[in-house]
Parts: structure tokens; C-alpha cells; sequence
């Protein structure tokens, strides 16, 4: 048996072969003349399902997961409830399509309607859609769309921004011409008076994160103020968590919101898959890239939900279309919807002070030991940076005999930084484990 | 189907209602039958500025988006603000509440590049029975 | 039913959090904190497990019904692939772990999965390398075109267009215009292809790429791809495949050895990873020697002692595409898919697809139009345009379909057949199911001239009957706050 997923039986091949009244498979493939086939096709020969787990077993035995993590820069190790896995788990979701029928794919639908409402709740917007590959192609797709509709090419970038996702804006834009301008961080937040002096009448939008890439939380009201007065728009990378007590990007006046919604119940699992959210004000709904689910009637009159504003989108605007999109990450929606409900009201803001507290705990700790400078100009949430007496990169090769994955060396990202160290601090760290980070890393001096 | 016959017409369906200097405009009986449902009328900029055949704005319904082209070249000075609410008016009244925007002609003479009522009846029938 | 918003109770409580375990913090600086709390529903841990299981049972999936969604692939879902993706040795790996000190040994199986991925998938499609980082199939796409710019730029071609047939994925007009390029599309030929006299009158030294789907959208293979191939390369322009229909051609056709200079390919589709409701999905890219150096950075590279290593020194790459490796847990699976299914079984699934489709071709040219008479290859488009005679409509058949339980084909794809329907069963289901299905398609047919309004008012036996999509789009409604 060479494909254990083909059920088809000798009599039915022959009784299939003979209903399309050809003598045998092969014949089917008669289009494809002897020299279109391939050059070769050496690939392994089939394994057992046994097998195969021993094998992969082996290679998750090589990797070392379980260490204590003390790294986040964006991607955070928060503990995901057992009901995420087990109801994200229903194949009646996870092997759906995208819900093209909408009286078949109701569960789909709805979630992803939930989803939008938990984004919009979350974020203060009046509008989400159904999510985006991640993070950073969110926020890429954010600035192409302000760059659309401003009819301007310059993009004001605060460099407090996921510098990976700032790779990522230069990667997409350089067949295009877009002009990127940078604005170093002071103290580790926005500089207030480079910021205000870039931002012009040629800017299609000014690009912002809260919490920044250091921890550091701030209100970016007086920013996006001057974007808007020169007609420019506001983007805000956020951190979903962290919203559970901080001011909303819809509080700051944002007009589009982005994020990467890996940390409302998605694994770390090597870089993906994550999710990618999206939220605007009412005015920009047409203009969003990505599905929308959106509640209507039947024709009995009753509430049901469809896939809307289809128009925007490449299977019907081929090279107009507002993005290329054709997919979200719907079942990382599922996920997030289901661990927001589980959260609820309170819970979002319980594990955010849970985050904040044990940060803060962190900081105290780290601060007494000698020769290591916690950086304090400005409150942060759940991440920190830390001034140490001696390469990041090398203290973090000590670290992690101790077992300890100690934080994000800086230097690789930020020049004349390659003594700092982003250190994270999410409700899965325990007090003991602070403790002994603490400890391991004044040893390792 | 109507054709009303105080109007030109566009090869892509739209129609201009010429008074002197200005000029309404729409899409026509057999367009907004072809759309289906409109859900949505993009308001173009204030004072735009269009050429003749050139994209004045964008049509929506459900499953098709449409680009509305300028009959003439012109100023577009008005927008029909009702579309915004009640974008359906497209369907119920193509050629007069359903009517799109309001257009400054530079240049009368582009009138000669229309359709009459009867070339436009003819071009639409030609189209309908290749399909 | 209720939204889960809707069931919402005060004070009630979903979870448990870590016990706090360090001293109380005073409270940031109220100018940094929000006035209200997020109003996320307030429910019990049951009333969420009762609300999504019941929403699970308001879908159809591979799982629960047959799925023949032409282009998409919805074949069986294997579950040991499953269990894989959530070894913890996998889930709880941070994607930065390799940023620290020596830590590129602490991930050494992660960066084995996507060396050998990377090797199997290269192999497959006859391409000389692949990036695994795009995170879908439309990413794939952006990823291809922009390698293809970069190729361009760095000879310092002029170029200005891209060629896509009218019967192409609307994604590839759309991709190539976001990364700057104008569209030429050129219209099918009467044998179901693009016409080469077309193709060739448009074809010039500013066409910088020509993107082919093959076999195309209505499930025909192109038999003359090595000319189109041949004719693209003259001018310099390079030849895009889209690999949504990669699935009709394991072991029988390689896109590398047949011209083309970049694949994307659709794990989902093919490798038989979930769709999940519309994602996530992966879209690895394979590209002939000439866009080896513009390949998106980070790279797997295996050292000389056999472990593993990260590299960004690519002088001429594109930079980064997503924030690391690809959809990780999705190439896993794809990776155990191939593993276990190995050469004959990849070839297997391919001659079956094709077999399958054929059959229930045969089954349904009598009844239904064929715009197109050719043997298919794993799908099929059919027309409903003799049903529109009694007016009814392919989404009046797609409807029936679902009171039937079978998820309808694609419906109005690709554009250029009227009222198209477009049929992918797939290798895994059983000739009942494909006996069951043609024998709904017939049903269908055979109302459609005896009892029309019963396509019309269907679905009856759905929680909710076909919904209003113009309302929705007026009246937008997408968020309960």
C-alpha cells in the first residue's frame, strides 16, 4: 500500500477507469509528454506512522524548549489554557475552508465575527478584520493602505518599532517608491521633538508601537495630534496583554491599529503560525485589507453572518484589490477569541497587573546586583531593559547552562547597544525563578 | 429596459443629461441590472478633475466592483450625497434619484464621442445577443 | 444562536490565572492606563466549551462532509500530523532562542525540520532552492515577485509588466500590481490554455515576468509549456508558477524542469496541512539558480560537522519577508506528511486526484455543460448554462448541494466560464462518496427543469437559509461593541 489515504480498491479503479472509458491511470497523464516529465524524483521511500512519530520525537528531543524564559522581544511565553487547544481542536473547524457558503460554515463565521468584537473591545476601534498573517505584514499592510489613500509616499517611523518588523517594511517597499524615515528612540521612548519636526504634509503615516520595543509604555496622543493636523494618519503597533491596563490606541486617537496576536493563546512554536490583527476607525473600513465577517439576516429574518465588503478583495478586483490577501489565520483567530472569552473582562486585567507586578518584582531584583543598571527613565510593562557591565550576547551563553534563556541581546538590532539585554517577565515566571535568574545572572558577571 | 432619450450614453454605460455648461450624470438601466445589488458608491474628491472616459469613481455590489467612467471631461462639483445612505438608489432609480455626480464641462464639443438614444439601444442590443 | 458577548453575565469568571506570588505593584501612572475595561464577555469555563463546540457543529469540513472546493484542495487531513505539531518540543520554542549566545544548538531538530523540508520540497518541484518563510499561499506570491524584481533590478532590466492568462488566480494580477508591475492579460485559446498567437503579440523586453498556474483554473494541463517557457526567457522575462494545483502533478511534472524559475507552493493543498477555517497555511518558494542570491534571509545552512546553523549573509537577498522561519508548525506537518507517504505514495495521491476527477467528469458531461472537452486533470469546470435556461443559477445548484450535506464546488471561478462550477474531489474519498455526489449533481439537474424553486429556496435544512450579502455590505455591522 503505497498512500494509506487513497481508499480506492483494484475493482474500483478498474470500474472508474472503465466509466471514463480509458485503459488505465496513466493515460489520464497522456497531456504530459515524455520529455515535461521529471528529471528526477528521489524522495524517500514512505515510513510508518510509528516511524514517523520516532522520528520527530527525536527532533523535538533535540531542541530544548522547556528552558526558562526570560526572552520575549515581541513574542511572549503566557500560559494558554487547556480549553484553547481542546475547542480550537474540533476539525469540524480546523479542516473547514474559508467560508465561501456562508448557511454551511455558520461556526466559522461567527467565531470570526466574536473575534473581530473581542479585537474591537480590546483596542477601543470601531472596526477589525478577520486577521492577518502576523504582526509585521499587518503593520506593512497598514502602511500601504495610508499610503493609498493619502496618495504620499513618506512614512514616519518611531525606532521604538519591532526592528524585525521595520526589516520587514523595507523588504516589501523596495520595488516601490516609499520614503521611510527613522526617529531614534531617547531614554527609550519616542523622541518627542524629532518626531513632531518629520512628521509634514508629505507623510502618509507616522508608525508608532506601545509598549516600544524596550518595554516602555507612553501616550502618543500629542504624536498622532500632529500627524492629523497635517492630514497624515496614525498607526499603533500593540501588545494585546498589555491592553488589559493600558490606554487604548483608540484613547490616543490611532487610526489604525495593528499587532501580533501570538501571546491570546497562540504557542511559541518556532516563529508561527501566528496571527496578525487589524482594527480601524469606522471610516476605513473600506479600505482594510483581509476578510471581514458581517452580521445580516436570512430571508426568514433571522441573524446570520457572511463574509462582506468582498468587493476590496483580489478575487474580484484582480490588480485593483486593496491587498493580495487571500487567506487569514482563522483558526489563530479561533484561538484568540476562545482564550479572550475565557479571560473575560477581569481576567484581561488581572493577567495584565499579573505581567506588570512580576516585571516590576524582576526589575527590583535585577537592580541590586552590582554593576547592572535597570534602565528607569520610563515605566514599562512587562519587559525591561538592563545595562550590563559586559557583553549581552556573551552573559546570555552563561545564562543558559543555568537554563535560562536570559532575554534578547541587543547589539544585533540597535548599534552601540551590545551590552543591554531585553528582559521579559510574563505570569508563567515564578517568584523562585525570578529569584534565580536573578542570582544566576549576578554570578555570571 | 428604459433609455430614457434626452440623454448620451457611454459605451460603458453611463449616461450625461447636458444643460449648457453642466452636466448630470449616472449609470444606465442596463448597467445597474448587470451590478446587481449596489452596496456602495465611492464619493469622489471634491472638485475632482476628469477627463472624458477616464475613471470618475467606483461602484460596489455585492460580488463586482465597477469603475464609473466621465461621459465628458469636466469638474466633478457635486456628488450625490443620497448614495451614501441609500446606495440602492442606483437600482430603484438609475436615471434620476439613483443619478451620481455633477460635472463642470471644459469642453462641449466632446459630446460628439456620445451615443443617442438609438445608437445606445442598438450597441446594447448587439451586446446582449453575443452574449 | 447567541453571541458569546451575548451570554455575558457580570462578575462571572473563565479561568484560572498563575497565583500571585510577588508583592502588589502600585498601579502605572493613570495617564498611561485605559479609562474603561475591555468589555470582553464575562462567562463560565463550560458556557465557552458549550459555545464553541455548538459552533463547530454549525460548520461543514473535511472531517464531517465531502469538500470538492475546486482549487483548494480539501483533502483528508491526516491526525498523526497533528500530534506532531504539538510536541512541546516544538511548541515552546521561542523563535529568537538562535539571537543568544550559542543557543543555535538549543533548537538543532527545529532547524533540521527546515533544512530537510527545504530539501524534499526543492526535489519535488525540480527547483534548485526554497525559502520556507512565506505565510501563505498570496504571500508565496508577493515573496515570488518581489524575488523576481530584485533579479531584475540587479541586471538593471527595464521592466514594466507581467503577463497573467485571463483564467489565472486573482491573486496573481493582484500581487504583481502591489509589487509595482502592470498586468497584461492574455485570453484563453478554444483548447482551454492561453492562446500562444496572444501570448506572443504581447510578449516584449519590458515583460519581467509571465505567471502560470498548470494545470490551470479549469483543470487542464498546458501542453505547451516548454515553448511558453522558451519564448518568456528570449526576453529575459521569468516564468512565475503558482502551485495552488501542484496537486495532479507529484512525480509526473516538476516546474524546475520544465522553465519556470519560481514556484510557490500551498501546504495546505498539497501536504495536506488543515486549512483551519481560512488559515494558517504555508507558502515556501522555490526558485531556479538565477534567484538563488536574492532569497529571503534567514537561511538554514548545514555546517560541515552536520549540526545546523542560521545565516543572514545573502549580500543580494530580499531581506526579510515574515519575522522568522515560516508558519513552523504548519512546514512540520507538511514535513510528516511526505515522510510517511514517501515517493509512491506522493505519486499515488496525484494519479488518484486525477482518477477521481475524471470519473465524476464522465459521470456529469451529459447533464452539465463542458466548456472545455479535454481529460482534466485533478479538477474539473462545468457550466450550469443549461440550468440558467430554466433560471437557475450555479449558486442555485451550490445551495441544493448543501442540503445534501456536500460542500458545493467553487462557484463563478474561474471568470471566463459562465456560471462555472468548479469540481476537485481529491484523492482521498471513496467512489460511494463520488458516487453519491454526482448522483446529487444529476438530482440537481433534473429539478432545475421539474421543480426549479426548490434550488431556488434552498438551503431548508441549515440554521440559517441564504443570507442577505447586500444588507451586510450597506449596513456594516462586524464588531458587537
Amino acid at each position: 500500500m503505497s498512500n494509506y489515504y487513497t481508499p480506492h480498491t483494484e475493482d474500483d479503479i478498474k470500474s472508474m477507469l472503465d466509466t471514463i472509458g480509458v485503459g488505465s491511470i496513466e493515460e489520464l497523464f497522456k497531456d504530459i509528454k515524455g520529455e515535461l516529465r521529471p528529471k528526477s524524483f528521489n524522495i524517500p521511500e514512505g515510513k510508518s506512522e510509528l516511524e514517523v512519530l520516532t522520528h520527530f520525537n527525536r527532533l523535538a528531543f533535540n531542541n530544548c524548549a522547556g528552558i526558562v524564559k526570560f526572552l520575549g522581544a515581541g513574542f511572549y511565553d503566557h500560559y494558554i489554557p487547556s480549553v484553547v487547544d481542546m475547542l480550537s481542536g474540533r476539525s469540524e473547524f480546523y479542516t473547514a475552508y474559508t467560508p465561501y457558503q456562508p448557511e454551511c460554515s455558520q461556526g466559522t463565521l461567527q467565531a470570526i465575527y466574536e473575534y473581530q468584537s473581542a479585537i474591537c473591545a480590546l483596542t477601543g476601534m470601531e472596526v477589525a478584520n478577520a486577521s492577518l498573517y502576523e504582526g509585521g505584514t499587518a503593520l506593512y499592510e497598514a502602511a500601504m493602505l495610508s499610503s493609498r489613500l493619502k496618495n504620499r509616499n513618506k512614512i514616519v517611523v518611531d525606532s521604538g518599532v519591532n526592528p524585525i518588523y521595520r526589516q520587514m517594511l523595507h523588504t516589501y517597499t523596495q520595488n516601490l517608491s516609499m520614503d521611510f524615515v527613522e526617529i531614534s528612540v531617547s531614554h527609550g521612548r519616542s523622541t518627542r521633538s524629532d518626531m513632531l519636526k518629520y512628521i509634514d504634509d508629505k507623510t502618509a503615516c507616522v508608525i508608532l508601537q506601545n509598549p516600544n520595543f524596550f518595554g516602555a509604555i507612553d501616550d502618543h496622543s500629542d504624536i498622532i495630534d500632529k500627524a492629523h493636523s497635517h492630514g497624515a494618519l496614525a498607526v499603533e503597533s500593540v501588545y494585546p496583554i498589555s491592553l488589559g491596563l493600558l490606554k487604548t490606541p483608540a484613547e490616543m486617537g490611532a487610526d489604525i491599529v495593528t499587532g501580533e496576536g501570538q501571546s491570546m493563546g497562540m504557542p511559541l512554536s518556532f516563529g508561527g503560525p501566528y496571527l496578525g490583527f487589524m482594527a480601524v476607525k469606522k471610516e476605513l473600513a473600506r479600505k482594510i485589507p483581509g476578510r471581514i465577517a458581517g452580521a445580516t439576516l436570512d430571508t426568514k429574518g433571522k441573524r446570520g453572518f457572511v463574509l462582506t465588503l468582498q468587493t476590496r478583495e483580489q478575487h474580484i478586483r484582480r490588480e485593483k484589490a486593496t491587498s493580495n490577501i487571500c487567506s487569514n489565520e482563522a483558526l489563530c483567530a479561533l484561538r484568540a477569541v476562545i482564550y479572550l472569552s475565557v479571560l473575560g473582562k477581569e481576567g484581561i486585567r488581572e493577567l495584565a497587573r499579573l505581567n506588570h507586578d512580576k516585571a516590576e518584582y524582576a526589575k527590583e531584583k535585577i537592580a541590586k546586583i552590582k554593576g547592572v543598571e535597570v534602565k528607569r527613565s520610563s515605566p514599562t510593562f512587562n519587559e525591561f531593559t538592563v545595562l550590563l557591565p559586559k557583553n549581552a550576547f556573551n552573559v546570555t551563553e552563561g545564562l543558559i547552562k543555568n537554563n535560562f534563556l536570559a532575554g534578547l541581546p541587543l547589539g544585533r538590532y540597535y548599534k552601540g547597544m551590545d551590552n543591554y539585554l531585553l528582559v521579559a517577565v510574563t505570569e508563567k515566571r515564578t517568584k523562585q525563578e525570578i529569584d534565580g535568574f536573578a542570582e544566576a545572572l549576578g554570578k555570571a558577571l | 429596459m428604459k433609455i430614457p432619450d434626452n440623454l448620451l450614453y457611454t459605451k460603458e454605460h453611463e449616461w450625461v443629461l447636458i444643460n449648457g455648461k453642466k452636466a448630470k450624470m449616472g449609470i444606465t438601466d442596463f448597467a445597474q441590472e448587470h451590478l446587481g445589488d449596489v452596496t456602495y458608491v465611492e464619493p469622489p474628491d471634491d472638485n475632482k478633475a476628469v477627463k472624458q472616459f477616464e475613471m470618475v469613481t467606483t461602484i460596489e455590489s455585492v460580488k463586482a466592483a465597477s469603475d464609473v467612467y466621465a461621459p465628458l471631461s469636466g469638474k466633478v462639483t457635486q456628488f450625490n450625497s443620497s448614495l451614501e445612505a441609500s446606495p440602492e438608489l442606483i437600482n430603484k432609480s438609475p436615471y434620476e434619484d439613483g443619478w451620481i455626480a455633477l460635472i463642470e464641462l471644459s469642453d462641449e464639443s466632446e459630446k460628439k464621442n456620445l451615443m443617442n438614444k438609438s445608437q445606445y439601444e442598438e450597441y446594447v442590443t448587439k451586446l446582449s445577443t453575443r452574449e | 444562536m447567541k453571541l458569546i458577548f451575548e451570554k455575558s453575565v457580570a462578575g462571572r469568571r473563565g479561568v484560572t490565572l498563575p497565583r500571585p506570588d510577588v508583592p502588589k505593584r502600585a498601579i502605572i501612572d493613570g495617564k498611561y492606563t485605559r479609562k474603561d475595561a475591555a468589555p470582553l464577555p464575562e462567562v463560565s469555563e463550560l458556557d465557552v466549551v458549550r459555545h464553541f463546540t455548538n459552533l463547530s457543529r454549525r460548520n461543514f469540513s473535511v472531517d464531517t462532509n465531502f469538500y470538492p472546493l475546486g482549487s483548494c484542495t480539501m483533502k483528508y487531513n491526516p491526525k498523526f500530523t497533528e500530534a506532531i505539531a504539538g510536541f512541546p518540543g516544538f511548541t515552546e520554542l521561542h523563535p529568537l532562542t538562535s539571537h543568544l549566545g550559542q543557543a543555535a544548538m538549543l533548537v538543532q531538530g527545529a532547524l533540521e525540520v527546515l533544512y530537510y523540508i527545504e530539501q524534499l520540497l526543492a526535489e519535488i518541484t525540480g527547483m534548485k532552492e526554497m525559502t520556507t518563510e512565506p505565510l501563505a499561499g498570496a504571500h508565496g506570491e508577493l515573496t515570488g515577485i518581489m524575488l523576481i524584481a530584485a533579479y531584475h533590478r540587479d541586471k538593471g532590466n527595464k521592466k514594466r509588466f507581467v503577463i497573467v492568462p485571463d483564467s489565472s488566480h486573482g491573486t496573481n494580477p493582484a500581487t504583481a500590481a502591489i509589487a509595482g508591475y502592470e498586468i497584461i492579460s492574455v485570453p484563453t485559446g478554444k483548447n482551454g490554455c492561453m492562446d500562444m498567437e496572444s501570448y506572443k503579440a504581447k510578449l516584449g523586453k519590458e515583460v519581467a515576468a509571465v505567471m502560470l498556474t498548470c494545470p490551470n483554473t479549469l483543470g487542464i494541463f498546458n501542453t505547451d509549456i516548454k515553448e511558453v517557457a522558451e519564448l518568456a526567457h528570449r526576453y529575459d522575462a521569468l516564468m512565475y508558477y503558482d502551485g495552488a494545483n501542484l496537486n495532479a502533478m507529484l512525480g509526473k511534472c516538476r516546474p524546475g524542469d520544465v522553465g519556470f524559475d519560481v514556484v510557490h507552493l500551498n501546504l495546505h493543498k498539497t501536504f495536506s496541512t488543515p486549512h483551519g477555517g481560512g488559515g494558517p497555511g504555508a507558502g515556501p518558494v522555490g526558485v531556479s539558480g538565477k534567484l538563488v542570491d536574492y532569497l529571503p534571509v534567514p537561511k538554514v545552512v548545514r555546517n560541515d560537522n552536520g549540526t545546523y546553523a542560521l545565516s543572514e549573509k545573502k549580500p543580494k537577498s530580499i531581506g526579510r519577508i515574515a519575522p522568522f522561519y515560516g508558519n513552523f508548525a504548519v512546514l512540520l506537518k507538511a514535513y510528516a506528511y511526505i515522510m510517511l507517504l514517501g515517493r509512491e505514495g506522493l505519486i499515488t495521491a496525484s494519479e488518484r486526484a486525477v482518477l477521481n476527477a475524471n470519473y465524476c467528469l464522465a459521470k456529469l458531461k451529459d447533464v452539465y455543460e463542458l466548456p472545455f472537452e479535454r481529460t482534466c486533470m485533478h479538477e474539473f469546470v462545468i457550466s450550469a448554462s443549461r440550468q440558467l435556461k430554466h433560471g437557475i443559477r450555479a449558486i442555485d445548484i451550490a445551495k441544493f448541494l448543501i442540503d445534501r450535506d456536500i460542500h458545493p464546488p467553487t462557484v463563478y471561478f474561474p471568470l471566463i466560464v459562465k456560471e462555472a462550477l468548479m469540481v476537485e474531489p481529491t484523492e482521498t474519498e471513496t467512489k460511494e462518496t463520488l458516487d453519491r455526489f454526482v448522483e446529487v449533481m444529476r438530482e440537481a439537474a433534473k429539478l432545475a427543469e421539474d421543480d426549479p424553486e426548490i434550488l431556488k429556496n434552498a438551503p431548508t435544512n441549515m440554521p440559517v437559509s441564504r443570507l442577505d450579502e447586500a444588507r451586510a455590505a450597506r449596513e456594516l455591522n462586524c464588531s458587537h461593541i
